[in-house]
């Protein structure tokens, strides 16, 4: 069965990539829809039998690599990490399947898109069910490839090719440290099997490791490298400048890739090896001090962007911070279960955006946007869930999962856990008003849109109704249905080992103020966003002319991109172009091939000034050399020696 | 004063270079640089015979008979050369031909 999970997905890509164009967008499809919606209910059913009836496995599927000490076996580790993973993946790539058969109905690309989209989910499955670094690092990898295919899925606009290859490079500098992580940990323990590192890290604590001509502490070194990894994937502060980029990729992608899925894997990696970080607590409050911030730097920016999907893509980037900064604190089952609810809702919210964008003829600006809520009341009701979960209204999975961080930010007593405590509540309030903004700007007061595109706004068709639908009932419930298992008194049977429970976390004795706090920010964030966008729209503008500085600031995401720009990518081209004009073009080529060649041309053209055409002159020529060869045959004495 | 071989060498090597210069110095017509080369060659025949008399042996002269078929022939071809020469390009100065020039 697991076989199945993992490998379905891979045929379906492999149909769908080699013969779609043979049998058509529509077979490939429904194939591929069809495969991953089998998983996802094979996945369940995992699920059922892993977490609620603990039968872990554990599946050899090949020998792998074989190499003096490094042995690596391609196997699946099945247990409630695992598991829970494997519902999040494949029920919501089924879903985002099932929605892009009506988002993509008129692109010509399809059955390429729908094979990138099982291609993804299979490495991404492949990530889960790791057993050992290297596995991991090929699922990495694998939705790196996914992702950066996925961005750039729409080839001809330059903007898409851009934003691919700026998530493709800023991947690369995480994984730098990723990869340097994984060598460091076969260093250190000579084998990259999680069991056996595991069980020997306890032996390892105090012990240094050189690097960069320092001695320093080995596991910290390990896990803050394996966490730059989680930084690249997963957007966080200082390499989170991609994930805006990417929402140049079709929505669905966006929903699946980079909300639900592959940005978490970088959580899932930190909870998955939470006991090597859980060794090494410097990295675990880099992890958090990490998280904290990006929840907070990434909620402000999404205060001002107008860009629907990038209003999102911030959220997202800051629910990820959440999630670290409930990792950093130790409080690993708090993340994932964020990850958890998150997938659900955020998903919601980016195919909830799709729908609009669709709607309105692929426009994503929320300043032409504005009173849908009469023409898509079906699209509004499911944002409305979305934002709810998201901002964390009571009773919704987001409440019960943000309010568990941000309690175990609170309960972790430690100064970074009080400067994490901090931004995340101070982020729900920015979360709340952001999301509330977007919904009054696209649902709400007077339509800013054209005329004739409003008259031709419309529900989304059925394939993308059911989606939304199913994800809105998640979003309600899967914080209800799950928090007792995840976080909620039964934590450690559920997770098993599979992930480090601190006994006395998830803030069971946090007192009640911390407990009401998140609603209390939630209800701020929505009076000031209620205040500004729905009584008084004009408030925002007078602001923004104010403060212009601070709102430009914002817009322009602290301006990280100039940052970079100056700082890497105008020199590395500068690099580049010196290199090229110069190192190729001068002296290279200039010594090398052109300038030999450049020589025989020359040579060849005082040569041919030689030939004059006349006869007598090659007669003299001749001549000449005739005489010159007979005198010296003379002299010579005819060759013959005397 | 007796001819002996050397006023015959004498001849023919002064046979010989008014022929080389014949075709250097000639920048007018083509069959001038023909009748040069047979100048040539005549010198080559008198010394040929020169040798052979000298020497008392026939070899020579039978060779002399050769160099003379072959440079009748000689003349033939390469008048005939000059004439189709003459109707494709409508002349045979030799400065004008330079078809080699690169």
């Amino acid at each position: 069965m697991y076989q199945a999970i993992l490998l379905l997905p891979l045929l379906g890509a492999i149909f769908a990539g080699f013969f779609g164009r043979l049998v058509g967008a529509r077979v490939s499809e429904v194939v591929t829809t069809t495969l991953v919606l089998i998983t996802a209910l094979l996945s369940w059913l995992a699920f059922y039998q892993v977490a609620l009836q603990g039968q872990e496995d554990r599946i050899e599927l090949m020998r792998f690599v074989d190499s003096g000490t490094l042995k690596s076996v391609w196997s699946l580790r099945i247990d409630t990490l695992t598991a829970v993973m494997l519902v999040v993946v494949t029920t919501v790539s089924g879903l985002v399947h099932l929605y892009s058969v009506g988002y993509m109905e008129e692109d010509s690309g399809r059955p390429r898109f729908f094979a990138y989209l099982s291609l993804f989910t299979f490495a991404m499955l492949a990530l889960v069910t790791a057993d050992d670094f290297l596995q991991l690092f090929f699922g990495w990898e694998g939705v790196g490839l996914a992702s950066y295919l996925l961005i750039g899925f729409w080839y001809h606009k330059p903007s898409a090719n851009a934003a691919a290859i700026k998530a493709f490079i800023v991947n690369r500098v995480g994984d730098f440290g990723f990869a340097l992580g994984i060598f460091a940990v076969f260093t250190l323990f000579d084998s990259i099997q999680y069991d056996t590192v595991f069980a020997s890290a306890p032996d390892q604590v105090g012990k240094t490791m050189e690097f960069l001509g320092f001695h320093v502490d080995a596991l910290t070194l390990i896990c803050l490298l394996l966490f730059m990894g989680a930084m690249g994937k997963s957007a966080q502060f200082l390499l989170h400048t991609w994930l805006p980029d990417a929402m140049e990729g079709p929505t669905p992608v966006s929903a699946l890739i980079h909300a639900a899925t592959m940005v978490t894997a970088g959580v899932f990696m930190v909870a998955r090896l939470s006991p090597l970080f859980e060794l090494a607590p410097i990295a675990l409050g880099f992890v958090a001090i990490i998280g904290a911030t990006t929840a907070f730097f990434a909620a402000t920016v999404g205060l001002v962007q107008t860009d629907i999907k990038r209003v999102v893509a911030y959220s997202t980037c800051s629910q990820l911070g959440y999630m670290f900064a409930a990792e950093g604190v130790g409080a690993f089952d708090a993340g994932i279960f964020h990850l958890f609810t998150h997938a659900s809702f955020k998903a919601l919210l980016f195919l909830g955006a799709g729908a609009v964008i669709i709607a309105l003829h692929h426009e994503q600006d929320l300043r032409r946007m504005g009173g849908l809520r009469k023409v898509m009341p079906f699209t509004w009701a499911m944002m409305l869930v979305g934002t709810l979960s998201l901002t964390g209204f009571p009773f919704t999975a987001g409440f019960v999962s943000k309010d568990a961080i941000i309690e175990a930010t609170y309960a972790a007593h430690t100064p970074i856990g009080t400067y994490a405590f901090v931004l995340t509540l101070l982020s729900a309030v920015l979360t709340s008003f952001y999301s509330w903004r977007l919904m009054f700007l696209a649902f709400e007061g007077k339509p800013r849109e054209p005329k004739d595109v409003l008259e031709h706004a419309h529900e989304p068709p059925r394939t993308m109704g059911v989606p939304l639908v199913l994800l809105a009932l998640g979003s309600l419930l899967t914080g209800g249905l799950f928090a007792h298992l995840f976080i909620g008194g039964g934590e450690t049977e559920f997770w098993r080992g599979s992930l480090i429970v601190r006994a006395g976390e998830s803030g069971h004795e946090a007192p009640t103020w911390v407990m009401l706090a998140p609603t209390v920010a939630m209800a701020a964030g929505f009076a000031v966003a209620w205040y500004f966008y729905i009584t008084n729209p004009l408030v925002p503008f007078g602001l923004a002319k104010r403060f212009r500085g601070a709102y430009l600031f914002l817009l322009n995401a602290w301006y990280f991109d100039a940052l970079y720009d100056a700082l890497f990518v105008r020199p590395a081209k500068r690099l580049g172009r010196f290199l090229w004009k110069t190192g190729d073009g001068t002296i290279i080529d200039g010594i090398g091939p052109d300038g030999v060649a450049a020589r025989v041309i020359d040579i060849t053209n005082r040569v041919v000034k030689l030939q004059s055409g006349y006869i007598y002159h090659y007669a003299f020529v001749m001549l000449v050399g005739v005489a010159l060869i007979i005198t010296y045959f003379i002299f010579a004495g005819g060759g013959l020696k005397p | 004063m007796t001819v002996g071989l050397s006023h015959y060498l004498t001849v023919a090597a002064i046979l010989f270079t008014l022929g080389i210069f014949g075709i250097f110095l000639n920048r007018k017509n083509v069959i001038v640089i023909l009748m040069s080369v047979e100048l040539m060659l005549l010198a080559v025949n008198i010394n040929l015979v020169a040798f052979s008399a000298f020497h008392g042996d026939l070899v020579g002269q039978v060779f002399a008979l050769i160099v003379l078929t072959v440079a009748a022939a000689e003349a033939a071809i390469g008048l005939a050369i000059i004439v189709v020469y003459f109707r494709n390009r409508g002349t045979i100065d030799v400065a004008e031909i330079d078809l080699l020039k690169g």
